[in-house]
């Protein structure tokens, strides 16, 4: 029997689309914990690398801090968290956000600091603020960059949000780790899948995000 | 039955003592990397060659990257079983989608009259692959394998979900059933330390490697961080041409 | 050739469709030696300096960097109003620093820069960087702004709303030549010519009356760097700004500066003058290595072609009988300059072969070369005519392009040493009477643009 025949069973199975171990319930879950540890994640990288990038410094001792922030295993750091702060969203919390800021500090202040310098000289020689600087001239054009480092977090976020069902919360891990345990290879198929799918969501998402906000006149000629 | 309480008091059930779960780790981690090396350069190659290839391949590579380790280990167990092997492909996967476009970056980064020199000096283009491009690339290369090998070590942990194929991570299923946290502590911390040892590893056999380019040079950051935005298909380039 | 796209007046029609009739160039408008008629001409402009004066004063200024570096060491300047003042100088003699202290992108270690007699430190410092408009060699432009926005920006940025803004933009695409078909393009949309026009008019958007360009034009091919060069002058007579230009190509100072200013490395200022005089009068050895060769034909382009004798002698239209041509052909004329019937040139004929054939065949002229425009482009013009001529002859004509007359190589070569003496002179009178004003002898500035 192939994974197809699991995931057609699974995503044909009505029972599976309502109640609180329904579908969308789950979908929700998952993307509740999802887009909260990415908040959290860019509400501290983004300005971090923002800032450091504009004024160039700093460089390295962010690049240590991301270098550390992804050695650290997350799957062993829920259950670590788990141990120490019990059931809850905080120890979910912890290993999503430090997996999602690395890639969103490095890459902003990547984006930001190899920003064309000639612009930016033209802007303060016409007498912008670095506010200004930053946000009207710098962050349009490392906005592409940025918003890769944002996918990629996202996109991680999602895949290992998963794992959050291991210390008994919910999300579509609930589905892989429940199968797992019950032996039923049509449900952890069927969670897999829809794991699968939220991450090419994000993509998707993404790519939408990028065609909205970034200015064609950056984006061009890709 | 699990033995004393201590950190290094390793539970009988998982058939292996402090060092050798390290060692099982090690190779969990290393050798998909090693893999997606092999398999990367020669992809990377044709990329590089047949230019129209490139696209399509960052497309798949992004929609590989983009599946869940956990679910992949889920699909595979149906076909390679609750093994090593299933928590390998994956990683190798991985591997793979990280280092073909830092490969095909790297290379492509060589400048053209670089290319024309060697060419004009009478290589053929296997010396001037291997002579010319692959060192230039080095940096790119390295930053490639340093992320590839850092989440290896860490999803490998993950392999205890389907069934104490994780290594170290098998500490993490243990402090569960055994209510120690000291074990998912020794499992944290190990695994830790290992991404950093063999992550500070590569960092110095590139220096070795590359003894022309300045630390920390600002080739190897911006390889860093087309590693960590891994696959992209439409990133960063208008950026690269503006700041020319 | 290169002689040839020199003298491309100012408003290539090609480019622009019809030159307003202010933008014609008649010589010395705005030397600062000629202040009264540089006066009138900002008089007429729409958008005069709104009675600000923008002297420049730099005091003995000093720029010592953190690492060391003396860049620029105890320089004074006194940059005139409503003129083009030339930095120029071989690679890392500071002239960028001193421009950047101007805006205080740089701020100066000692001595003191005055901005219309006041200290530039008086002010906030981006108040006095929107007061100069700021010119970068790559442009600088916003990539994720279209251009109309990139024009906008200071104007925005000093709270005017985005209709008068725009508006305001589209009127300076149009006076830098942009078509306003481009307004809505991205900067990427652009060639490199046309977006350093863009960078000129973004900097000329508020109307500040000082405008500081930084090697604006280097970045783009001779020909274009030509047509962007000839445009900013013509600009400049409309608007009459105060600018400081920095390059390290001297034709560029000696076609751009009212006043050039040659720095030496270090920092130190080797001669201000204007160009005429530089080109006369190096004031040492490292400034007359830096002109380079050729500078006394170079310099003939501040002599006006308009003292010129010119004769009529031996011009003849392709339609005269055998008798008007039997006529015209005496012994002093070898060669008769054959126009057709509204005058303008055809070319020559030899004198012999024309008298007693049956009228003039227009298929057998020699080339006339290119001509002259009387009055209006240089000695040096005329002289290049002369020698490029394959008569050695000369062919002036007007502004329509008819033929005014011809002039002989040695004709040319009188005139040169007569507006050499009259030059003298005027210099020394004006040395004797210490009057550091009056028109030059002959008149010709920039009539070689
Ligand atoms: N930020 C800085 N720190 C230290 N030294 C500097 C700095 N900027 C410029 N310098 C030095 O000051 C000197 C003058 O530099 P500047 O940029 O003004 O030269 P320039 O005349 O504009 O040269 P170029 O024609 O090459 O643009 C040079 O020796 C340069 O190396
Ligand atoms: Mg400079």
């Amino acid at each position: 029997m192939s994974i197809f025949h699991f995931i057609n069973a699974f995503f044909s199975d009505g029972s599976h689309w309502h109640g609180y171990d329904g579908i969308p319930t789950r979908i929700m879950e998952h993307l509740q914990y999802s887009f909260m540890a990415l908040g959290i994640a860019a509400g501290i990288a983004l300005p971090v690398g923002l800032i450091t990038g504009h004024t160039g410094r700093g460089g390295n001792a962010l690049a240590l801090i991301a270098t550390a922030a992804r050695a650290l295993p997350s799957f062993g750091l829920l259950v670590l968290m788990f141990f120490w702060l019990g059931i809850g969203l905080t120890p979910v919390m912890i290993p999503l956000v430090a997996l999602a800021v690395p890639p969103i500090l490095v890459t902003t202040y990547e984006a930001v600091r190899t920003v064309d310098p000639s612009p930016v000289d033209a802007a303060r020689g016409m007498g912008m603020g670095p506010a200004a600087v930053l946000f009207q001239v710098e962050l349009p054009v490392a906005l592409p960059l940025i918003l890769s480092g944002l996918r990629s977090a996202a996109i991680q976020v999602v895949s290992t949000a998963a794992i959050a069902a291991y210390v008994s919360l919910g999300g579509l891990g609930r589905y892989v780790i429940d199968g797992l345990y019950q032996r039923n290879y049509e449900i952890v198929v069927g969670g897999a899948t829809l794991i699968a799918g939220l991450a090419l969501a994000m993509i998707a998402l993404f790519w939408l995000v990028e065609r909205l906000v970034v200015s064609p006149g950056v984006r061009r000629g890709r | 039955m699990s033995g004393g309480a201590g950190f290094f008091d390793i539970p009988s059930d998982l058939q292996h003592t402090y060092l050798g779960l390290i060692g099982e780790h090690l190779k969990e981690a290393l050798i998909p990397v090693a893999g997606g090396l092999a398999l990367s350069l020669p992809i990377a190659q044709l990329c590089v060659r047949f230019r129209w290839l490139y696209p399509p391949v960052l497309w798949v590579t992004t929609v590989l990257y983009a599946i869940p380790s956990i679910a992949f280990f889920v699909f595979l167990i149906d076909y390679t079983g609750a093994t090593e092997t299933t928590v390998m492909i994956p990683l190798t996967v991985y591997s793979l989608v990280v280092l073909v476009p830092a490969i095909v970056d790297g290379v492509r980064s060589v400048p053209q009259e670089t290319l024309a020199a060697a060419e004009a000096m009478g290589f053929t283009s296997m010396q001037r692959y291997l002579r010319v491009e692959l060192p230039i690339a080095v940096p790119a290369i390295f930053a490639g394998l340093r992320v590839a090998t850092v989440s290896s070590i860490s999803l490998v942990s993950v392999g205890s979900l389907i069934g104490n194929e994780g290594a170290l991570g098998n500490l993490l299923s243990d402090a569960h059933v055994f209510h120690r946290s000291n074990l998912a502590v020794t499992s944290v911390v190990t695994t830790a330390v290992l991404a950093i040892v063999i992550d500070a590893l590569l960092i110095g056999i590139r220096m070795l490697l590359t003894p022309w380019l300045p630390r920390g040079s600002r080739s190897a950051r911006r390889a860093s961080v087309d590693a960590v935005t891994g696959p992209a298909p439409e990133e960063a380039r208008p950026l690269e041409e503006a700041a020319r | 050739m290169r002689e040839r796209s020199h003298r491309t007046g100012p408003g290539n029609p090609a480019r622009r469709g019809p030159r307003p009739v202010t933008g014609r160039n008649i010589g010395g408008l705005n030397s600062p030696r000629n202040g009264l008629r540089a006066r009138a001409a900002q008089a007429d402009s729409r958008h005069v300096r709104k009675g600000i004066r923008a002297l420049i004063r730099i005091e003995s200024v000093t720029k010592r960097y953190p690492d060391g570096t003396v860049a620029v060491d105890r320089l004074s300047l006194e940059i005139p109003d409503g003129s083009v003042t030339v930095l120029v100088g071989p690679s890392g003699c500071g002239k960028t620093t001193t421009l950047r202290m101007i805006n205080r992108m740089v701020e100066l270690s000692e001595g003191r820069i005055l901005l219309d007699g006041a200290d530039i430190t008086r002010q906030p410092v981006n108040t006095l960087r929107r007061s100069m408009g700021y010119v970068i060699q790559n442009a600088g432009l916003f990539q994720h702004r279209t251009i109309v926005d990139n024009i906008a920006t200071v104007p925005r940025m000093l709270g005017w709303d985005r209709g008068r803004a725009r508006t305001r933009a589209m009127d300076l695409m149009e006076r830098v030549g942009l078509d306003a078909g481009l307004a809505k393009r991205y900067p990427y949309q652009l060639s490199g010519g046309q977006q350093q026009r863009v960078g000129v008019a973004r900097a000329l958007a508020a109307d500040p009356p000082v405008l500081l360009m930084d090697e604006p034009f280097s970045a783009v091919d001779p020909i274009v760097r030509k047509t962007l060069q000839a445009e900013l002058l013509r600009i400049q007579e409309e608007l009459g700004k105060t600018i400081v230009f920095v390059t390290h190509d001297i034709d560029e100072a000696i076609r751009l500066g009212d006043m050039v200013a040659v720095m030496r490395t270090g920092g130190k200022l080797a001669q201000f003058a204007p160009p005429d005089e530089l080109l006369s009068a190096p004031a040492d050895e490292f400034v007359e290595d830096f002109l380079g060769a050729g500078r006394g034909v170079r310099r003939l382009s501040f002599f006006t072609s308009a003292g010129l004798e010119l004769t009529t002698d031996p011009v003849v239209a392709v339609d005269a009988s055998a008798a008007q041509i039997a006529e015209r052909a005496t012994d002093d004329v070898p060669y008769l300059l054959v126009t057709d019937a509204d005058g303008r040139p055809l070319g020559w004929a030899r004198a012999k072969d024309a008298v007693g054939g049956e009228g003039l065949d227009a298929a057998q002229l020699l080339s006339h070369g290119r001509p002259f425009e009387f009055g209006r482009d240089s000695l040096r013009d005329a002289l290049d005519c002369a020698v490029l001529s394959p008569t050695g002859w000369a062919v002036a004509v007007d502004g329509d392009g008819r033929v005014v007359g011809v002039a002989s190589q040695e004709t040319i070569a009188g005139a040169i040493r007569d507006a050499h003496a009259e030059r003298k002179g005027s210099a020394d009178r004006k040395a004797a009477a210490g009057a550091p004003g009056g028109p030059g002898a002959t008149g010709a500035r920039r009539t070689a643009r």
